[in-house]
C-alpha cells in the first residue's frame, strides 16, 4: 500500500470514530454553520465534539503548519482529507473569515511572534473576525478609502466607518484597511488588527433584500489601535490586501458563492412532470436548463485546470478575476433557474416546508455575488488591462 | 492527471504551432480557394504531416502510429484550427483512426498502417440530412451473396470525393454496422459541394453497392459502439479545432483594438469593447479546459468522457461562435471585406459548429445524460 492509501485508510477510520451522524446532515440555515468565537453558541453537543476533535488532530486547518494549529499535511493529503470529507458528507467543523483570508495573508506577511499568536486561536475558533475593506465612498474603488489612523507614537487613533462588514455585529476582532498617509493614495494604507471591544468600535446590521442582515456598518470613533497590531509594512497595507483578495476570489471561484455546480435540470424534472419521451415538461426551460448545466460541468473544468495551474504557478496572477467573474455570474443564473424551477413555491418567504422561503432568500443573496470581492466590472478591466493588455487607464 | 499540458505535450505544441503556422497559414487556404482547388486540401502539406508522424499520431504503435492520445491530437487541431487549414487531419487521423483502433480487426489492419504512412485519406459517411442524427441512420445493409449489399445517401462527408476509403454506418438487421467501403466500389457515388469555408463535403450516394463480408469493421449488429467511438473522437477533436478558431479569431481582435485608432483614440481605451473583449476571454478559457478536460477522460477510458464530449462540443461552440462574431463587430467595416481574414474564422466556425452535431444537439445531449 502507497503511502497515501495509507494516509486515506487513516482519516477513514478516524472520520469513522470521530465525526457525529448529526454532522453528516446537510447544512439547512445559518445555525448549522460552526463559526466560532468568544460569542459562539453551539447549536447541540455534535457540533462542539466534531470541532474539539478536528481541533485536537490540527484538521480545521489541515494545510497549516502544526506550530500554527494546522496538522501539516501536504496538498495531496489535503486533498483525500476533503475527499474523504465529502465522501460522508461530513459538514465543515470550521468556517471563519481567519481561515479563508486572514490566515493566508498571515502566512504570507505575519511575524513569527503574529503567526503563533494569531493563528493558533483561529485554528481553534476562538476568534471570529471580520473584514474591514469597503467604505460607503469606496466600494470596488478601495485606494480611495478615508478611514484614517493618526500617529500617536506607539498606538493608531483611528476614526472613519465601514461599511458591508460581513457579521462585523457576532465578530470578536476586525482586519482592516486604514489610510495612514493621506500624500500618497496606493502606499498610504495599513492593514491593521483589533478587537471589536476596543472602545469606540460600533455596529449596525443592514436589512437586506433577502431579508437577512449578514452585512453591517462599523464606525470607529477615536479607536485606539497599538502598534504591534499591523500586518507587513506600514502604508504597504494595500499589498497585504491583494493578496487576501486573491485568496477571497479563488474561494468565492471555487465553489463558496460559485454554488454546488451540480446539474440543475435532474431536480426539477420531478415538480414539472416529464412527458413522454422522459423530458422535462417544460421544453424551453429544459433548454435553458441543460445550457446552463452545459456551463456548469464546463466551469468545473475550468475549476479543475485554474487550481492545477495556480498551485503549480502557471496560471495568470490575474487569472482568478476571471474565475470570479465567470463563477459568480454562473451562479447568479443558477438561482434564476431556480425560481423558474420552483414556480409559486419558490416564492414563498417564511413557510415551514420552504425552510424559512430558503430558495428566495437565496436567490436574492446571489445578487451580491457580482459586487462583493470586486465588481464584474472590475473583474472585465482587470482580465483587460492586465491579461489582454489592453490600453489605457 | 493534472489539466495542463506536461513536458512533453508541451514540447509536440512547441514543433507543431510554428509547422502549420510556417507551411500553412490562412494565405494557404485562400490559394486553395482561389485556385478553386478540386481536392480540398493540398496533398503536399499532407506529406509534410506525414513526414512529422502526424497522421498516425493515434494510430496503435502496432499498426505503425505514435499510439498517442485524444490530448496530442487537440493539440493538432487546435493549430489547424487556429491557421484555417484545409486537411483531412480530423476525419482520417482522428476520426476513422478511433473507429479502426475500436473494432481492430481485418479493417484495422488493412487501413492504419496506410493511414499512418500518409498514404489513406478516409471519409466518414455518417450524416444523412441537414442536421446531424446519428440515431436515425436509414442507410440500409442487406445480406447479398457472401457479404452486404449497401443502399442509402450520406451527406456533409468531408474529403468524400477523394478519400481512399470511406467508413459507411448502416441498419442491419439487429442494429448498426459499420462497413469499410474502397474508394472505386461500385454503386458509389461522390459528389462533391463546396462549402461557406471554402471546404468541400459531398452527397455520398449508395446505390446498390456490394461489400464482402470482410468489409465489416468490427462485428455485424455491433457497430453502435464503435460508432459512439468515431462520434466521440470526431466530436472532441472538432471542439478543439474550434477552440482554435476561436482563439486565432480572439487573437486577431484584441490585437486589432490595440492598433486602430477612432475619435483620437485607441478603440481598446473604450470601456465598451475592453469588457467585451474580457468576457470572449473568460468563455476561450472555460472552453479550452472543458476540451482539454474531455480529451483526458477520452484518454483514460472514463465512463464520464461521453457526458463531457457533448459539453465540450457545445461549450467550444458557443465561444468560438462569440468569437468570430465579436471579431468581426469589432473589426467594424473592415471585418466584412473578403481581404481581412476575420471573416473566414466567421465561416470555418460556422462549418465546425454543424459538424458531428451542433450546440443545441449536444445541449440536448447533456440533459439527457442527467435524466431530463
Amino acid at each position: 500500500m502507497s503511502e497515501l492509501d495509507a494516509f486515506r485508510t487513516e482519516v477513514r477510520e478516524w472520520l469513522e470514530a470521530n465525526c457525529p451522524a448529526e454532522m453528516r446532515e446537510p447544512i439547512r440555515d445559518e445555525d448549522d454553520v460552526c463559526w466560532g468565537g468568544r460569542n459562539f453558541k453551539f447549536k447541540n453537543a455534535a457540533q462542539k465534539a466534531w470541532l474539539d476533535a478536528c481541533v485536537a488532530k490540527g484538521y480545521t486547518v489541515p494545510d497549516w503548519p502544526k506550530p500554527y494549529g494546522g496538522a501539516g499535511l501536504t496538498p495531496e493529503q489535503t486533498k483525500i482529507l476533503k475527499q474523504e470529507m465529502k465522501r460522508i458528507k461530513a459538514r465543515s467543523p470550521l468556517d471563519s473569515f481567519g481561515i479563508w483570508m486572514l490566515g493566508p495573508a498571515l502566512l504570507q506577511f505575519g511575524t513569527e511572534e503574529q503567526k503563533v499568536h494569531y493563528l493558533n486561536p483561529i485554528a481553534r475558533g476562538e476568534i471570529r473576525w471580520c473584514q474591514g475593506y469597503s467604505e460607503p465612498g469606496s466600494g470596488s474603488d478601495l485606494v480611495s478609502l478615508q478611514t484614517f489612523g493618526e500617529d500617536k507614537g506607539d498606538h493608531w487613533v483611528v476614526n472613519g466607518s465601514k461599511i458591508w462588514t460581513s457579521y462585523a455585529d457576532k465578530a470578536d476582532w476586525i482586519f482592516c484597511l486604514v489610510r495612514t498617509d493621506k500624500t500618497n493614495k496606493y502606499q498610504g494604507i495599513t492593514f491593521m488588527l483589533f478587537d471589536m471591544e476596543s472602545k469606540g468600535v460600533t455596529t449596525k446590521p443592514i436589512l437586506l433584500i433577502s431579508g437577512n442582515s449578514p452585512f453591517c456598518e462599523t464606525f470607529f470613533d477615536d479607536v485606539e489601535v497599538p502598534k504591534t497590531q499591523y500586518v507587513g509594512e506600514i502604508n504597504r497595507g494595500w499589498d497585504v490586501a491583494k493578496y487576501l483578495l486573491g485568496h477571497e476570489r479563488e474561494m468565492i471561484s471555487g465553489g463558496g458563492a460559485g454554488g454546488d455546480m451540480l446539474s440543475i435540470g435532474g431536480a426539477f424534472a420531478k415538480a414539472f412532470g416529464k412527458n413522454e419521451a422522459g423530458e422535462l415538461d417544460d421544453p424551453i426551460l429544459r433548454a435553458e436548463m441543460a445550457a446552463f448545466d452545459v456551463d456548469v460541468f464546463a466551469y468545473r473544468a475550468m475549476g479543475e485546470r485554474f487550481m492545477d495551474m495556480w498551485k503549480t504557478g502557471r496560471a495568470h496572477p490575474a487569472s482568478s478575476n476571471m474565475m470570479k467573474y465567470v463563477g459568480t455570474e454562473l451562479n447568479k443564473r443558477r438561482h434564476e433557474l431556480v425560481m423558474s424551477g420552483g414556480g409559486s413555491e419558490a416564492l414563498e418567504w417564511d413557510s415551514e416546508e420552504t425552510k424559512g422561503g430558503a430558495r428566495a432568500r437565496g436567490w436574492l443573496r446571489t445578487k451580491a455575488n457580482s459586487i462583493e470581492g470586486g465588481t464584474s466590472e472590475v473583474m472585465l478591466n482587470v482580465i483587460a488591462k492586465r491579461i489582454l493588455d489592453l490600453p489605457g487607464a | 492527471m493534472p489539466l495542463y499540458h506536461n513536458d512533453d505535450q508541451a514540447m509536440l505544441k512547441d514543433s507543431v504551432a510554428p509547422f502549420v503556422a510556417e507551411q500553412a497559414p490562412v494565405s494557404h487556404l485562400r490559394k486553395l480557394r482561389d485556385s478553386a482547388d478540386a481536392t480540398g486540401f493540398s496533398r503536399d502539406l499532407w506529406a509534410q504531416f506525414t513526414e512529422m508522424g502526424l497522421p498516425g499520431m493515434l494510430v496503435p504503435e502496432a499498426h505503425g502510429g505514435l499510439g498517442m492520445g485524444h490530448m496530442e491530437a487537440g493539440i493538432v487541431l487546435e493549430e489547424i484550427g487556429r491557421n484555417l487549414t484545409p486537411s483531412p487531419f480530423l476525419a482520417t487521423s482522428v476520426g476513422a483512426v478511433a473507429a479502426l483502433a475500436k473494432a481492430g480487426g481485418t479493417q484495422a489492419g488493412r487501413w492504419l498502417p496506410a493511414i499512418a504512412g500518409g498514404e489513406a485519406i478516409i471519409a466518414l459517411a455518417i450524416d444523412e440530412g441537414a442536421k446531424h442524427r446519428p440515431e436515425r441512420i436509414a442507410t440500409t445493409a442487406t445480406r447479398s451473396g457472401n457479404g452486404f449489399r449497401l443502399d442509402g445517401k450520406k451527406s456533409f462527408v468531408l474529403h468524400g470525393h477523394v478519400a481512399d476509403m470511406s467508413i459507411v454506418a448502416a441498419k442491419t438487421d439487429g442494429g448498426i454496422t459499420l462497413f469499410a467501403v474502397p474508394k472505386d466500389a461500385k454503386g458509389l457515388t461522390a459528389d462533391p459541394r463546396r462549402l461557406v469555408d471554402s471546404s468541400l463535403a459531398s452527397h455520398v450516394t449508395l446505390d446498390g453497392v456490394e461489400v464482402d463480408a470482410d468489409a465489416v469493421i468490427g462485428e455485424v449488429d455491433a457497430g453502435g459502439e464503435i460508432l459512439d467511438a468515431l462520434l466521440a473522437a470526431t466530436r472532441t477533436g472538432a471542439a478543439a479545432e474550434m477552440v482554435g478558431v476561436g482563439q486565432g479569431a480572439m487573437d486577431m481582435t484584441v490585437n486589432y483594438l490595440k492598433e486602430r485608432k477612432q475619435f483620437g483614440k485607441l478603440i481598446g481605451e473604450f470601456q465598451g469593447l475592453q469588457h467585451r473583449a474580457a468576457h470572449l476571454y473568460g468563455e476561450m478559457e472555460v472552453a479550452r479546459a472543458t476540451v482539454m478536460k474531455a480529451q483526458q477522460l477520452l484518454d483514460e477510458g472514463s465512463e464520464g468522457a461521453k457526458l463531457m464530449v457533448s459539453v465540450a462540443k457545445a461549450k467550444a461552440g458557443r465561444a468560438a461562435n462569440l468569437a468570430v462574431r465579436e471579431g468581426v463587430q469589432m473589426h467594424g467595416g473592415i471585418g466584412m471585406t473578403d481581404e481581412y481574414d476575420i471573416g473566414l474564422y466567421m465561416k470555418r466556425d460556422r462549418a465546425l459548429a454543424e459538424y458531428m452535431g451542433d450546440v443545441h444537439y449536444h445541449i440536448d445531449q447533456v440533459a439527457r445524460m442527467n435524466g431530463y
